[in-house]
């Protein structure tokens, strides 16, 4: 039963993913190549993946991990590393006179298939599934001593690891592969998966398709690892430890089984951000890149592979397209322009409303008088300045100037981590959402035929 | 229920901030660098509206042609990008027009901010393109150009660095030129320096590590100036390093005749700071990122001989000169993006040269059409003469240059001297 | 040999400056089983509000200030973003500390417009004197001097009164406590503002060394003072310090060996040691995990 039904949401799922990645071809190649939309769509598949590597850690087996940048960071160099062509090693590699290693994955298909699309495609599979194993390989190392510590422990620990491994990848002594602490670059980005012809000219494009491809597949993979006997038993050592444990599952086992398929598809996701970001650099796998991670797999919710998924595409829209303009002096056009009334009027929804609601929830809860008069004295404080700024007929949208994006969007976070703390899905998934929708629907029919609902 | 309504107000404060931001008017103010940006969200409008058209050009709307600067406004290189984007703008006050086919256009800025990251430069970069821009200036700091660089490149958009030597920037990237000097070139002119002028036999070398800019220019130092019979002792500190101590020590102890730290603004003010604390007798030996207002008031404060090389010295051209000053003095934002006083660094200046050259180009190609600008810049019969001299294109894209200002903090006047004007053959 | 005492010198003040931080973390972490990631950024702010407060009021009453603000941020931030979480699994409070550390870093970016500041020079402490032959400013040989002193009236504040004896109880068991009638709120309140308050010192201290201010420059020094705090045995304020000294002088070290590529790395990898060999740091007191 639970077969059957599990294997009808898969079915559904696939169908889906296949109907997302027919329109995400489509799109590309109608819309304009430069419209920003691509942008985020390649950063958001990117990071859809590593944010669902972050949650089969943190989200299923319960293990709180914060080396997600040091697994991108080994998966982005080792993908560097084997396909960058051989011909520019020198010239990449020019403070330290050439690379240790001169091949690359497809340098050699090339000299299988001819040079073309196949070459570059098989080696930058290849490479991508390198840059996966040894992200595990790694995490299997670190596993061992790690793994053995408790929840913020653990986490601490995976922090400083990240940061070791980044100065390990600076260190001037391993400059003929790495590059010492400078970038690699020249290796094949998203763009070589536009299909040209003789003339360099772009006939099909592909290179929002390839990171969606590629992602998509991944998280169908982690997807069914979460749903085998694997899933259950880190689900299980999520729940209680010592309970799983008494179950008979093999705790060092699964939570090493779990690190390194984490790390496994940090690794991929790594590399796919090279080829997003077009370089891969040290320096751009900080800490602050696994925090910003942890902060979206909480707002997507944590647990929750589709939550992920959605909020990782909603805080990059925000983050580079939405919400940039922020970033500078917004001024408008006249007095009565709709934008501006708009603003108004959700302005003082916005902050009326917000009192109202948070009054309320004062009053049934804590009835704390001061807290009470605080709200109000602030709200009253925020609608003065609404009227001065009705009646003055000032046209400047106030505050916005560089970083403003930024300071927003934290407090947005900051909003959903203590009121909304279980994100945007909680641990539920679509195709649950979707279930529970159409059996309150069947059952809706059911009561009006006035039939028994089975 | 309550939790619902709070969604709601949520969802409709981010739609309204949308909607402020796809309808209100775009101005380009010229009062701040953080300058209003033309919005995105119109811009992918327009885009979503006439797509399939070839025809990418700022031809959209009424006569208006759109130059994307692309510049580090905030962190380590914030300083310096202030000053370039000064000098974009006092270019835009005196030629904000330009005509192609006899139509006149206005030219219209677009900002994004790079963040002086490479983590961020790729999404500036790719914002700058989406809005439909004829050709792109910028960045400071050689990092972010190479890691922007190809963004821009797939967009079929050229771009024009003012003041980024790395030679990588340009090499292996068809759509990138520049217009100053190359590293290989200011290293080789800053060894000969240090060992003819200023009689050093050991060098303490100091970068960034990870930055594309210090080390490149660090290893074409040490290599001319091992060729010349110095030695040289390499170091790198971590990015937003604040304790330079040890580091200063390690040249003291090592008997050093020159600190040479030819890092960005932030660093080079603090190492400044810190070698004028711990009274450290040696000169400080930089590059052109060193050419700012705030490195030379440390300087100046700390009593520390500084001499950096550069592509301008104030009153090389008078003229341009008192231009520039009057204006900066017009508002008290430039004055502070200048670094507080009017002092003129040659990255203004260069930043202005690379504005006048794309308008150049435009004129060169007499279309508003990225492509033909491009093809303009690859041109090898195209040249523009500019307040830093004459700017040709080799076929990598880089403007032949032959000369390099030296220039010394002097206590007294707190202001640069001219050392030496040096070149090499 | 000069080299080497002016490594150890820096190394100490270094020690001392991430010991006053390192005594928030501690005890955050002994009362609420909480990283503090927004402890860091706390002592960043510190140092902005010096930069922008002594543009326009005198230095002594800036300073005075600045240490008031501080303990009201810490105060402020522990009821905003803990306190509601307090009855949800850790890891609520975790993620709200770094969602909070990133609201400060952006505000701080916002507001010095992402460039950096100067911090201003204070009386006595910026001078510069010479010892054993290598000229420091004075706050070198202030700092360990002044954490020796704070640190004995801490002590003498958590062992000999009626709070301290408080906090104690509320880091043994925290339900317990709460049972016998401590107020627990106001507890935990103290135990913020004692942290932000040695921080707001401590930023007094560090900023006048190294004198630029970016919205990062309490990342790496509050993860380091977090390590000491580990390594030292987490909830032993002793304990932080002198993990927080023999991280400064080892930092220091690293630093001016040639490997100072690994100067932070090193900090990091001593504490992936200390927490496989010995998870309870040097001072700690082994706790029984319950079930």
């Amino acid at each position: 039963m639970v077969g059957t039904k599990g294997k009808k949401t898969l079915v559904t799922s696939f169908v889906c993913l296949a109907l997302l990645l027919v329109l995400v071809i489509i799109l590309e190649n109608t819309l304009k190549p430069t419209n920003m939309l691509f942008t985020v769509l390649k950063k958001g598949a990117v990071y859809a993946l590593v944010v669902v590597s972050m949650n089969v850690l943190n989200g299923f087996t319960g293990l709180f991990s914060l080396g997600q940048s040091g697994f991108m960071l080994l998966g982005a160099y080792t993908y560097a590393i084997f396909t960058i062509p051989v011909a520019d090693r020198e010239n990449i590699y020019y403070l330290y006179n050439g690379a240790a290693l001169n091949f690359s994955f497809p340098d050699m298909f090339a000299s299988i298939f001819g040079e073309g699309y196949a070459a570059t495609f098989f080696g930058v599979i290849l490479a991508l599934i390198a840059a996966g194993i040894v992200a595990a390989f790694v995490a299997f190392l670190i596993g061992l001593p790690v793994l053995r510590l408790k929840s913020d422990y653990l986490a601490i620990a995976t922090l400083g690891f990240g940061e070791i491994i980044r100065a390990i990848f600076q260190w001037n002594a391993l400059g003929k592969v790495t590059n010492g602490a400078n970038a690699l670059k020249s290796f094949p980005t998203f763009s070589d998966f536009n299909i040209t012809n003789a003339d360099g000219e772009v006939i099909l494009r592909l290179s929002t398709f390839f990171p969606f491809l590629i992602a998509g597949a991944c998280i169908v993979v982690i997807c069914m690892l979460i749903n085998s006997s694997y899933g259950r038993a880190f689900k299980a050592i999520r729940e209680n430890e010592i309970a799983a444990e008494a179950m008979g599952i093999n705790l060092a086992h699964h939570k090493r089984l779990s690190f390194m398929i984490s790390s496994f598809f940090a690794g991929v996701g790594g590399a796919l951000f090279a080829m997003f970001a077009t370089q891969a650099q040290a320096k751009t796998f900080t800490s602050s890149m696994t925090y910003e991670i942890l902060l979206i797999m909480v707002i997507g919710g944590i647990g929750s592979i589709s939550g992920s998924c959605i909020g990782t595409f909603l805080y990059v829209a925000c983050s580079e397209w939405w919400l940039r303009f922020l970033d500078s002096q917004v001024v408008f056009t006249s007095v009565g322009a709709p934008s501006r009334v708009i603003f108004l009027a959700v302005f003082a929804i916005v902050v009326v409303g917000g009192a109202v609601l948070l009054i309320r929830h004062e009053m049934k809860t804590k009835k704390r008088k001061w807290a009470m008069a605080l709200l109000a004295a602030v709200a009253a404080a925020l609608m003065v300045w609404w009227i001065m700024f009705v009646a003055t007929g000032n046209l400047i949208l106030p505050l916005a100037k560089n970083g403003f994006r930024m300071v927003v969007f934290s407090i947005v976070i900051m909003i959903i981590v203590l009121f909304f703390r279980r994100g945007i899905m909680g641990d539920k998934e679509l195709t649950d959402v979707a279930i529970a929708l159409s059996r309150k629907m069947k059952a809706k029919k059911a009561a009006k035929t006035g039939e028994v609902a089975k | 229920m309550k939790k619902f309504i709070a969604i709601m107000l949520v969802v409709c404060m981010a739609l309204t901030l949308c909607a402020c931001g796809s309808s209100s008017s775009s101005t380009t103010t010229t009062t701040d660098s953080s300058a209003s940006t033309s919005d995105t969200s119109s811009a992918a409008a327009d885009t979503s509206a006439d797509n399939g058209s070839d025809d990418s050009a700022a031809a959209t709307g009424d006569n208006v042609i759109r130059i994307g600067i692309y510049e580090a406004m905030t962190g380590d290189n914030g300083a310096g990008g202030k000053q370039e984007i000064l000098g974009y703008d006092y270019a835009n006050y005196l030629t904000p027009t330009v005509t192609v086919g006899g139509v006149e256009y206005t030219i219209e800025m677009v900002y994004a901010d790079n963040g002086s990251t490479v983590d961020k430069a790729p999404s500036a970069a790719a914002e700058i393109v989406s809005q439909d821009v004829a050709v792109v200036l910028g960045s400071y700091g050689s990092s972010v150009c190479i890691a922007g660089g190809p963004t821009i490149g797939d967009a079929g958009v050229a771009a024009i660095a003012a003041t980024s030597t790395n030679p990588q920037v340009t090499l292996g990237n068809d759509y990138y030129y520049r217009i100053c000097f190359l590293d290989p070139f200011q290293g080789t002119v800053l060894a000969n320096y240090a060992a003819s002028e200023l009689g050093a036999t050991s060098v303490y070398c100091l970068g960034e590590l990870g930055n594309e800019y210090d080390t490149g220019l660090i290893s074409y130092f040490v290599q001319a100036f091992e060729e010349l019979g110095g030695t040289v002792i390499s170091d790198t500190f971590p990015t937003n390093t604040s304790d330079f101590s040890t580091y200063i020590n390690k040249a003291i102890t090592n008997d050093c005749d020159l600190i040479f730290c030819p890092v960005s603004v932030t660093y080079s003010t603090q190492i400044l700071n810190m070698a004028g604390s711990m009274g450290a007798d040696m000169i400080v030996l930089g590059g052109d990122t060193l050419d700012n207002n705030s490195v030379l008031a440390s300087a100046v404060e700390g009593n520390v001989d500084l001499r950096i090389t550069t592509f301008y010295q104030e009153g090389a051209d008078e003229e341009f000169d008192e231009g520039f000053r009057a204006w900066l003095n017009e508002d008290s934002t430039r004055i502070t993006n200048n670094g507080g006083n009017d002092i003129i660094s040659a990255t203004s200046v260069m930043g202005f040269d690379a504005y006048n050259t794309a308008i150049a180009a435009i004129q060169y190609a007499d279309s508003v059409d990225p492509a033909d600008i491009k093809a303009a810049l690859a041109d090898p019969d195209f040249s523009y003469t500019g307040v830093t001299g004459e700017i040709i294109f080799d076929e990598n894209g880089d403007a032949q240059r032959d000369s390099a200002f030296v220039k010394m903090a002097d206590a007294e006047s707190g202001s640069w001297v001219l050392g030496a004007i040096q070149t090499v053959g | 040999m000069q080299y080497i005492v002016s490594l150890f010198i820096s190394g100490i003040s270094l020690g001392g400056q991430y010991a006053l931080i390192a005594i928030g973390y501690t005890m955050v972490y002994g009362i609420l089983r909480l990283i503090n990631f927004a402890h860091g950024d706390v002592f960043m702010v510190a140092g902005l509000i010096m930069i922008y407060m002594s543009t326009v009021l005198p230095l002594p009453v800036t300073m005075v200030l600045v240490l008031i603000l501080t303990a009201v941020l810490g105060f402020l931030i522990e009821r905003v973003a803990y306190a509601p979480l307090r009855q949800y699994p850790r890891m609520s409070s975790m993620i709200s500390a770094i969602g909070v550390s990133y609201l400060l870093q952006n505000a701080a970016t916002y507001i010095t417009g992402g460039l950096p500041q100067m911090y201003p020079s204070l009386p006595f402490l910026s001078n510069t004197v010479t010892i054993f032959g290598t000229s420091t400013k004075y706050v070198t040989i202030v700092t360990p001097i002044l954490v020796i002193i704070l640190v004995v009236a801490l002590t003498q504040l958590i062992n000999h009164t009626k709070i301290g004896m408080a906090m104690r109880a509320v880091s043994k068991d925290f339900e317990t406590s709460q049972l016998m009638g401590i107020k627990i709120n106001s507890v935990i309140s103290m135990t913020f503002v004692i942290g932000s308050f040695l921080a707001a010192i401590g930023s007094m201290l560090y900023f006048t060394n190294y004198s630029s201010i970016v919205p990062l420059s309490g990342a790496m020094p509050g993860l380091k003072a977090f390590v000491a705090a580990v390594f030292g045995g987490i909830g032993s304020v002793p304990g932080a310090v002198i993990g927080a000294f023999i991280i400064g002088i080892v930092e220091s070290l690293v630093k001016g060996s040639d490997f100072s590529v690994f100067s932070d790395a090193f900090t990091f990898a001593l504490l992936i040691v200390i927490l496989v060999v010995k998870p309870t740091g040097l001072f700690g007191e082994k706790t029984t995990d319950k079930v």
